[in-house]
């Protein structure tokens, strides 16, 4: 017990070297566990907020429907297959057609994708709603909010729609903005505008089962077969591109993460050992009253070990409240990003997960007990006369 | 040299490599201490007098020959071995007092015995009567910091006595203080010396520890010149110095 003994008395003693080596260790303790929910919530959520409001549990697609060939759009529908259709009579699916047209907000032209979908899906999280007709005379329709912006759209505003009807012929009537949503996924938003499907089919003069694609509820049980006509799209598939997308900043991220630990790993190495080679006189000096190295070693290394300890109730103290109030308040995403693309979510909220926590705890405290046992190991082996004297070699 | 000596010296070579030659610090030295004795190792700085001293603490090894302490030859020992003959045989004194800086006064006296493993309360007592030899009773939560430095040498004196060791050894114990306390602290280890038979060696070239000697041992460029029984001239210190 007498290590523990003389390790307790030297950390309560020392003052204020313990608090400056306990408040360092705090803060690579936090900010690790920080930077890492950070990350690990802007995934999650990336990934949640596409299934709530684009990709659902998978999709039915045209066969010749490529998200990526806005040419090809107008061309990629079709009437839907009995079994598409029971799914969505029955609420288990929503279809939505799309065709390529333009807007033309305060006199200028803006190119647009034109999606319709039945105003009382339940389906995915837009508030379709309001795609319902009140007037017979005026197409209500649905922008998301970085769309308003780049048109300079607001709720009330006219605005006319052109687009090719199924025979290539082009027609146009104006739409009045009924809501504009704010949406995490930038996918739903930018450059696209909301009508309801009924419209859309009477605009493009199509069949009344036509669509472009289905959405499935994500806690559909059962999906149908597939036709030549129909292809299953599983979630899997719609998010390949974020994972992927994920995956490419995770390791960019990982590479963040590593310099971050690595300066966080630095400063308590530095607190460390300057703390531990500032003391070789004090250990040429046990050794001189007869302190066996082995127990100068375990009395250093234990120390260390008790200041990541401390510096883990520190962290609590001030971390867990600031870690709480950061998952809940989250963080706002500059609009650029989102412009850019990217569905990133307009604020990310960090996520902290059991693995995370006793993760970053044990790293720092092997950490924080290595970069103890490993200067006091070498002022040890000095003779005590050196030790004594304050040489290092 | 008495079969009874508590400390013998055989040959003794002590050589230290610098700029790739030996440079020898002590050579072929030949000495005896027993028991009670008040001696100091005396000679100009580089004479090789802490060398001596180091070597005979077990806390250096040397280059050839052998000293047998208490029986034991340091130069056989382990590590552990080593540092067991110093908890329990030795007290060391050193000039700039090497007291733990974050332990109170009775926390600096009490460490030898928790290395002893003594009982909570026989520590205890022995931190106090150790700090009453060196009347610093009235210190005990002191830090160093807030100690003068013959009060701290004072510490350490009662840190190397706490434990009655069988030899004290004091590395100029009075090069950082002023005339006065150098006298207090000579007294006190004169008193020591007396009351509990504790050998004491010296490597000084203080005059105002020679003062207090009962044997000088003369060293110059690391070689016993003089070792020759004196008078104390100092029993009565603070008479002289009233």
């Amino acid at each position: 017990m007498l290590i523990p003994k003389l390790a307790f008395r030297n950390i309560t003693s020392a003052g204020l070297r313990t608090w400056l080596n306990v408040f360092v260790l705090s803060i690579a303790f936090v900010a690790i566990i920080w930077v890492q929910g950070f990350i690990a919530g802007m995934s999650k959520q990336i990934m949640t907020d596409l299934i709530d409001t684009e990709y659902g549990g998978g999709q039915f697609w045209h066969q010749a429907y490529d998200p990526f060939d806005p040419l090809t759009v107008e061309d990629s529908h079709a009437p839907l297959s009995s079994a598409l259709v029971d799914l969505v009579s029955t609420g288990k699916a929503a279809s939505i057609l799309i065709t390529s047209g333009a807007i033309f907000p305060d006199g200028r032209v803006q190119t647009a994708m034109i999606k319709g979908i039945d105003p009382a899906q339940k389906v995915i999280n837009l508030p379709t709603g309001v795609l319902k007709r009140e007037n017979q005379h005026v197409i209500p329709a649905l922008i998301g909010a970085r769309m308003a912006k780049q048109a300079n759209l607001k709720v009330g505003d006219y605005v006319t729609a052109r687009w090719r009807d199924v025979h290539g012929t082009f027609d146009a009537t104006d739409v009045q903005i009924a809501e504009i949503m704010n949406v995490n996924v930038a996918s739903v938003d930018n450059g696209q505008i909301w009508v309801s499907i009924k419209d859309l089919r009477q605009m493009l003069q199509a069949s009344p089962n036509e669509a472009t694609l289905v959405v499935l509820n994500k806690d559909i049980e059962s999906v149908p077969a597939a036709d030549k006509t129909w292809i299953y799209r599983d979630q899997d598939f719609l998010l390949k591109e974020i994972v992927e997308m994920i995956k490419a900043k995770t390791a960019g991220s990982s590479i963040l993460y590593v310099l971050l630990l690595g300066m966080a790993l630095l400063a308590i190495f530095d607190t460390q050992v300057l703390a531990i080679f500032r003391r070789r006189k004090e250990m040429g000096t046990l050794m001189a009253l007869g302190m066996p190295r082995g127990k100068i070693i375990s009395l250093f290394t234990l120390e260390g070990a008790l200041h990541g300890a401390m510096a883990l109730i520190i962290g609590a103290v001030y971390g867990v409240p600031l870690l709480i109030l950061s998952a809940k308040k989250g963080f706002g995403v500059p609009q650029a990003m989102s412009e850019m693309g990217v569905a990133v979510p307009t604020t990310l909220y960090p996520s902290y997960g059991v693995k995370l926590f006793i993760g970053t705890i044990l790293l720092v405290m092997v950490t924080v007990t290595i970069v103890s046992f490993l200067p006091t190991r070498k002022i040890v082996k000095l003779k005590p006369t050196d030790a004594l004297r304050g040489k290092l070699s | 040299m008495g079969d009874g000596a508590l400390i013998t010296t055989k040959n003794l070579v002590k050589q230290y490599p610098i700029g790739g030659r030996k440079f020898t610090a002590l050579k072929n030295i030949n000495l005896t201490f027993e028991t009670g004795e008040f001696t100091g190792l005396v000679g100009p700085s580089g004479s090789g007098k802490t060398t001596l001293l180091n070597i005979i603490g077990a806390l250096d090894n040397p280059t050839e020959g052998h000293v047998i302490v208490m029986g034991q030859d340091t130069r056989e020992l382990k590590h552990r071995q080593a540092a067991r003959l110093r908890t329990e045989h030795l007290g060391f004194v050193f000039q700039t007092f090497n007291l733990l800086p974050v332990y109170t006064v009775f926390e600096n006296v009490e460490f030898p015995l928790l290395l002893l493993e003594m009982s909570g309360a026989d520590r205890k007592k022995a931190v106090l009567k150790a700090l009453e030899w060196v009347d610093l009773s009235d210190k005990i939560k002191s830090r160093p910091a807030q100690l003068s430095g013959g009060e701290c040498q004072r510490v350490a004196v009662a840190r190397a006595m706490v434990k009655r060791p069988k030899i004290v050894l004091a590395d100029e114990p009075t090069a950082n203080l002023d005339a006065a306390n150098s006298h207090n602290i000579l007294e006190t280890m004169f008193r020591l010396n007396k009351e509990l038979n504790t050998t004491y060696i010296f490597a000084t070239h203080d005059e105002k520890v020679i003062g207090y000697l009962r044997r000088k041992v003369t060293l110059t460029d690391g070689q016993v010149i003089e070792d020759v029984s004196t008078t104390p001239r100092y029993p009565t210190a603070n008479e002289e110095m009233s």
